[in-house]
């Protein structure tokens, strides 16, 4: 499907058994009927497993990515990630 | 991975670089001796102040000598050898180099982007005719190449087809096909976070070590492996961001100031395909699911099929 906003490409990504599509021009990020809920849902699950994390600043990548890039959530870069599977190990090696 | 007389040999060799004027070891029990790493791109071992490395079978002696007197040639920016010729051991090529303090494994959140950037910016910097020569080319795309190698000898796997597709779309320079003839920058061919060194270790500066792959090139595909990580999702945009902007604030190459992406396009395809195809390769050999990781970068591969590297701005070459 094509971007309502720029015209550009969408792009279909599953996270957490939720389908996205992004927008490879804009980074807009376009939700079927009810996937506003299923996401709403997973985010109260999660809640419930966490202490209460401080809002995100944004929800759109802060820096320019290429169209095949992986969405990144503003407020969710840390050191975490770095061990998240094996990406400590893959920073050491060819 | 080694012939099993080359570790034992080379560890008596570096001991012997280390303590050449006193012939016995004198150094205050316990030594730090280490193997540093034996795999079948190299054999790195360490006595002392001394690190000695037996290169890959087959290394070329003339490129690796050029590449080691542009290691003496550049000594702010790539760590020295000690000594300016590579000896021969067990039909191995061995160079010598002085001890460095590596970024911490453990501690990858206190990684030097911005020194890392910063000494990139001034490698590409160099004039490269004013290098011993002939420089031989970057092997990037040629390491990307073998690792898709790799991944085809390993036997079938769900995830090689979205990796060998991710592959195909690249142009033909960026799978060493043909030449890079776009760019002729010094490059280092194989940045990654196990290739910086302090040296005094622990307080002196940081510099570059490795020069296997070293040679002219594209200068973006040694910002690509982070680039690669970034897209994949796996580096937050917060150290990518650090990253670039130290690249950029001293002077890097011309094609990555401002939007950097129509240049690292395809050479950061190239790295997520490297990196996931040896993920793939490696995950089959011992018989264990990819993990999350390893998925991320399975997962990039995919998406790249439905963006083709001519679509991206500009990034035709």
């Amino acid at each position: 499907m094509q971007c309502p906003k720029c015209h550009a490409p969408m792009h279909t990504y599953n996270r957490n058994g939720v389908q996205i599509e992004q927008c490879s021009g804009c980074r807009g990020i376009f939700l079927d009927y009810g996937e506003l809920e299923s996401l709403t849902r997973l985010e109260s699950q999660w809640q419930q497993q966490m202490p209460p994390a401080p809002p995100a600043p944004q929800a759109y990548p802060s820096a320019p990515a290429p169209a095949w890039g992986a969405p990144h959530h503003g407020g969710h870069h840390g050191h975490h990630g770095h061990h998240k599977g094996g990406f400590g190990r893959m920073l050491f090696s060819s | 991975m080694t012939a099993p007389a080359l570790l034992p040999a080379l560890t008596v060799t570096a001991r012997g670089v280390a303590h050449r004027a006193q012939g016995a070891c004198t150094c205050p029990a316990p030594v730090p001796a280490a193997v540093l790493a034996d795999r079948a791109d190299g054999t790195v071992v360490r006595h002392g102040d001394v690190v000695a490395k037996a290169h890959a079978p087959g290394t070329d002696p003339t490129e690796l000598a050029t590449r080691l007197a542009v290691a003496s040639a550049l000594p702010g920016i790539l760590l020295p050898p000690l000594r300016p010729d590579a000896a021969e051991l067990h039909e191995r090529l061995v160079t010598f180099w002085p001890h460095g303090s590596p970024v911490d494994p453990d501690a990858p959140e206190l990684a030097p982007w911005e020194a890392a950037a910063t000494l990139l910016a001034r490698l590409h910097a160099v004039p490269v005719r004013q290098l011993p020569g002939p420089l031989p080319p970057m092997r990037g795309p040629a390491k990307a190449a073998l690792a898709v190698a790799r991944l085809l000898a390993a036997g079938p796997h769900p995830a090689s087809a979205p990796i060998l597709r991710a592959w195909a779309g690249l142009p033909p320079w960026a799978r060493a096909e043909t030449p890079t003839r776009h760019a002729a920058a010094l490059c280092h061919g194989d940045l990654h976070l196990g290739q910086l060194v302090r040296r005094p270790a622990g307080t002196g500066p940081w510099l570059l070590i490795d020069v296997d792959d070293l040679g002219t090139g594209d200068p973006a595909w040694d910002l690509a492996r982070p680039a690669a990580w970034f897209a994949s999702g796996l580096l937050p945009a917060e150290e990518w961001t650090r990253f670039l902007t130290a690249y950029q604030e001293a002077g890097g190459a011309p094609a990555l100031q401002s939007d950097p992406w129509p240049a690292l396009d395809a050479p950061a395809r190239a790295l997520t395909v490297q990196t996931a195809a040896l993920a793939v390769a490696k995950a089959t050999a011992a018989g264990r699911e990819l993990d999350e990781a390893e998925e991320a970068l399975v997962d990039a591969c995919d998406r790249m099929a439905a963006v083709p590297p001519e679509l991206a701005q500009g990034a035709a070459k």
